[in-house]
C-alpha cells in the first residue's frame, strides 16, 4: 500500500510539475467536452460496435473469440498508448526526425490538464492523448476482420502489440506529428484514412493472403445479421466522433465534418442497395452495412476539408469501388479476407484519401484546397502519402507476420479451427441449445 | 425402406453431407441435440464441449433411405464422421414401415427418392 502511495505521489508530482513554469494557454470548455464526448464515441466503435459488426459475420462457433480479440485491443492498447506509444506518435522532439518520437512522453510524463504547445490548443492535453488513443485502439482492431475465425488468441495479442509499436506508432508520427515527414510534406489526413483505414486495410490484405485461407468445403452465411445491422449502426453513430471530433474543437469545421459523414455514409449504403438489386436481384442487409462502413471510411480522410456536395459523391464513388472489390475482384485473387477489411477499409480510405486531393475546398478550411480548387499539386501530395503509407504498412506488416509465424506460430491447427475458436481458444460457448 | 439415424460430432457436419452428396444421397434432416456415451461425457478436448452438466453437443442426422443406399449411406457416414476418437458418434438403423410424400401423396419406396 505504501509502495502505491508513492508511486501514485510520483506520478502526480511529474505530471503537475510539467506546467509549473511557462505561460498557459487558455482552455476552452465546449472544445473540452466535445473531446472528451468524441473521445467516449470512438472508444464505443471498437469494444461493442467493430465487435458485433465483425461477430455477427462469423459462425456461431467464433463469435466469442472476434469479441474477446476487440475488448482486448481495446485494453491491451490502451496501456500501450499511455507507455509509450503516445510519445512516438505524438512527441514533436524526434528520436528519428521526421520519422519517430522520442520518450518525452513516455508514462504521459509532461501530459497534463493544460494544453499542449503542440497540438488543440484549446483542450487539456490529456484529453487529446486519451482521444488520439481510441484511434491507436481502432485500427489495430480492424484487422481482426482479415485473419478472423483462425488465429491463435496468444498469437494475435504479439501481432497488435508488434503492429502498434512498429506500423501504427510510426504512421501517426508520419502524418499527425509536427514532426512527422508526410506532414511537413503536406498530406491532408482529417481523421485517420490514411492513419487508420489504409493503414489497416493493408495489413488485412497481408494477413489474410499469408495466414491462408479457412478450412471450409462450402461458405457459411453469417450467423447473426441483427448483430453485424446493430454493430453497423453503431460505427455509423461512433464515427461522429471519429470524424467530428477530429476537430478537436466545438466548431464549424466539427460541424461541416459532421454533415458530410452522414451524407457520405447515406449515400454508400443507397448506391449499394441498388448495386445489390441489379447484380444480385435482392437489396441485403449485409450489402447496406457494408456500404456504410465504405462510405464511412472514405469521407473520414475528408470530412473537415470537403463540403456536403463532395461528400456526397465520395460516399457513392467508395460504395462502387468497394463493391467491385468485394464482390468480384475478391474471389479472382481467391484471398480469403474474411470480413473484407481490405476490401471496405483499404479501398474506401485509398479512395477518400485521393478525394481529399481533389475536393478539399478554402470554404471549409481556407488554409486547405485541392484540385478542383486550382490545388492539383494537394492531389499528388495526397497520392504520395497513400503510396508510403500502403508501401511501409504492406512490407512491416509482412515481416512482424513472419517473425511472430516463425517463433510461435499463428494459425491455429486443422482440428481447432474445425471446432471453432471459442471453445478451443477460450473455453467458452457464445450460445447455448437447452437452456 | 430403413431408416438411418446417425449421432456426429458437430465439426464433422461438413465432410459427413460432403461424402453423402458424393455417394448420390441428397435427402437429410438434421438436427442440433445434447447428449452421451459410455464415457458419460468424458471429453478428449474441452471442458467448456459440455453444457447442462455432462451433456456433449452433437449432431442428429436422419436420413430415410431404400434397401439398395443403406450401406452407401452407412459407409458415407463413416467416411465423414470417423476420426477414431471417443466421442466420434453412432449409427442406428432401423426398418420404415410407410412413408408418404405429402406433395403427391405417393407412399412407399417411391415416396422415399
Amino acid at each position: 500500500m505504501k509502495v502505491i502511495l508513492f508511486l501514485a505521489a510520483f506520478f502526480f508530482a511529474t505530471t503537475a510539475g510539467a506546467f509549473a513554469q511557462g505561460d498557459v494557454p487558455a482552455i476552452n470548455p465546449a472544445d473540452t467536452a466535445w473531446v472528451l464526448i468524441s473521445t467516449a464515441l470512438v472508444m464505443f466503435m471498437t469494444a461493442p460496435a467493430l465487435a458485433l459488426f465483425y461477430g455477427g459475420l462469423v459462425k456461431r462457433k467464433n463469435v466469442l473469440s472476434i469479441l474477446m480479440q476487440c475488448f482486448i485491443t481495446l485494453s491491451i492498447v490502451s496501456l500501450l498508448w499511455i507507455m509509450i506509444g503516445y510519445s512516438l506518435s505524438f512527441s514533436p522532439m524526434p528520436l528519428i526526425p521526421g520519422i519517430l518520437g522520442n520518450f518525452d512522453w513516455a508514462f504521459l510524463k509532461g501530459v497534463g490538464m493544460n494544453p499542449s504547445a503542440s497540438y488543440a490548443p484549446t483542450v487539456p492535453h490529456l484529453s487529446f492523448m486519451i482521444f488520439q488513443g481510441m484511434f491507436a485502439v481502432i485500427t489495430p482492431a480492424l484487422i481482426i476482420g482479415a485473419f478472423a475465425e483462425r488465429m491463435k488468441f496468444s498469437s494475435f495479442l504479439f501481432f497488435i502489440i508488434l503492429w502498434s509499436l512498429l506500423v501504427y506508432y510510426p504512421v501517426a508520427h508520419w502524418v499527425w506529428s509536427t514532426d512527422g515527414w508526410l506532414y511537413k510534406m503536406g498530406v491532408l489526413d482529417f481523421a485517420g484514412g490514411i492513419v487508420v483505414h489504409i493503414n489497416a486495410g493493408i495489413a488485412a490484405l497481408v494477413t489474410a493472403v499469408m495466414i491462408g485461407k479457412r478450412n471450409y468445403l462450402k461458405p457459411t452465411v453469417p450467423h447473426n445479421m441483427p448483430f453485424t445491422m446493430i454493430g453497423a449502426a453503431m460505427l455509423w453513430f461512433g464515427w461522429f466522433g471519429f470524424n467530428a471530433g477530429s476537430a478537436l474543437a466545438a466548431n464549424g469545421v466539427a460541424a461541416n465534418a459532421f454533415v458530410v459523414t452522414n451524407s457520405a455514409a447515406s449515400s454508400a449504403v443507397v448506391v449499394w442497395m441498388l448495386l445489390d438489386w441489379f447484380i444480385i436481384k435482392k437489396p441485403t442487409t449485409l450489402g447496406i452495412a457494408t456500404g456504410a462502413i465504405a462510405g464511412l471510411a472514405a469521407i473520414t480522410p475528408a470530412a473537415g476539408y470537403v463540403g456536403v456536395c463532395a461528400s456526397i459523391l465520395i460516399g457513392g464513388v467508395a460504395s462502387l469501388f468497394c463493391y467491385i472489390m468485394v464482390v468480384f475482384v475478391k474471389g479472382k485473387f481467391g484471398y480469403d479476407d474474411a470480413l473484407d477489411a481490405f476490401g471496405v477499409h483499404g479501398i474506401g480510405g485509398f479512395l477518400g484519401t485521393i478525394a481529399t486531393g481533389v475536393f478539399a475546398t478554402p470554404a471549409i478550411q481556407a488554409a486547405y484546397s485541392g484540385a478542383i480548387s486550382g490545388n492539383l499539386k494537394q492531389l499528388w501530395v495526397q497520392f504520395a502519402g497513400a503510396g508510403v503509407v500502403t508501401a511501409y504498412s504492406f512490407i512491416a506488416t509482412a515481416v512482424i507476420y513472419k517473425l511472430i509465424d516463425m517463433i510461435i506460430g499463428l494459425r491455429v491447427n486443422d482440428h481447432e479451427e474445425a471446432v471453432g475458436l471459442d471453445i478451443t481458444q477460450h473455453d467458452e460457448r457464445g450460445y447455448t441449445i437447452i437452456e | 425402406m430403413r431408416i438411418i439415424i446417425a449421432i456426429i460430432q458437430p465439426h464433422r457436419l461438413e465432410q459427413v453431407k460432403e461424402e453423402l452428396y458424393k455417394a448420390d444421397i441428397n435427402l437429410i434432416t438434421v438436427s442440433e441435440v445434447l447428449g452421451h456415451g459410455r464415457q458419460m461425457g468424458v471429453t478428449e478436448v474441452y471442458r467448456g464441449n459440455k453444457e447442462t452438466g455432462n451433456l456433449l453437443r452433437k449432431i442428429r442426422l436422419e436420413i430415410a433411405v431404400n434397401e439398395d443406399f443403406v450401406e452407401p449411406t452407412i459407409k458415407a457416414i463413416l467416411k465423414g464422421a470417423k476420426i477414431g476418437n471417443v466421442g466420434d458418434g453412432k449409427i442406428f438403423i432401423y426398418r420404415l414401415d410407410e412413408c408418404v410424400r405429402i406433395r403427391t401423396e405417393e407412399r412407399g419406396p417411391e415416396a422415399i427418392g
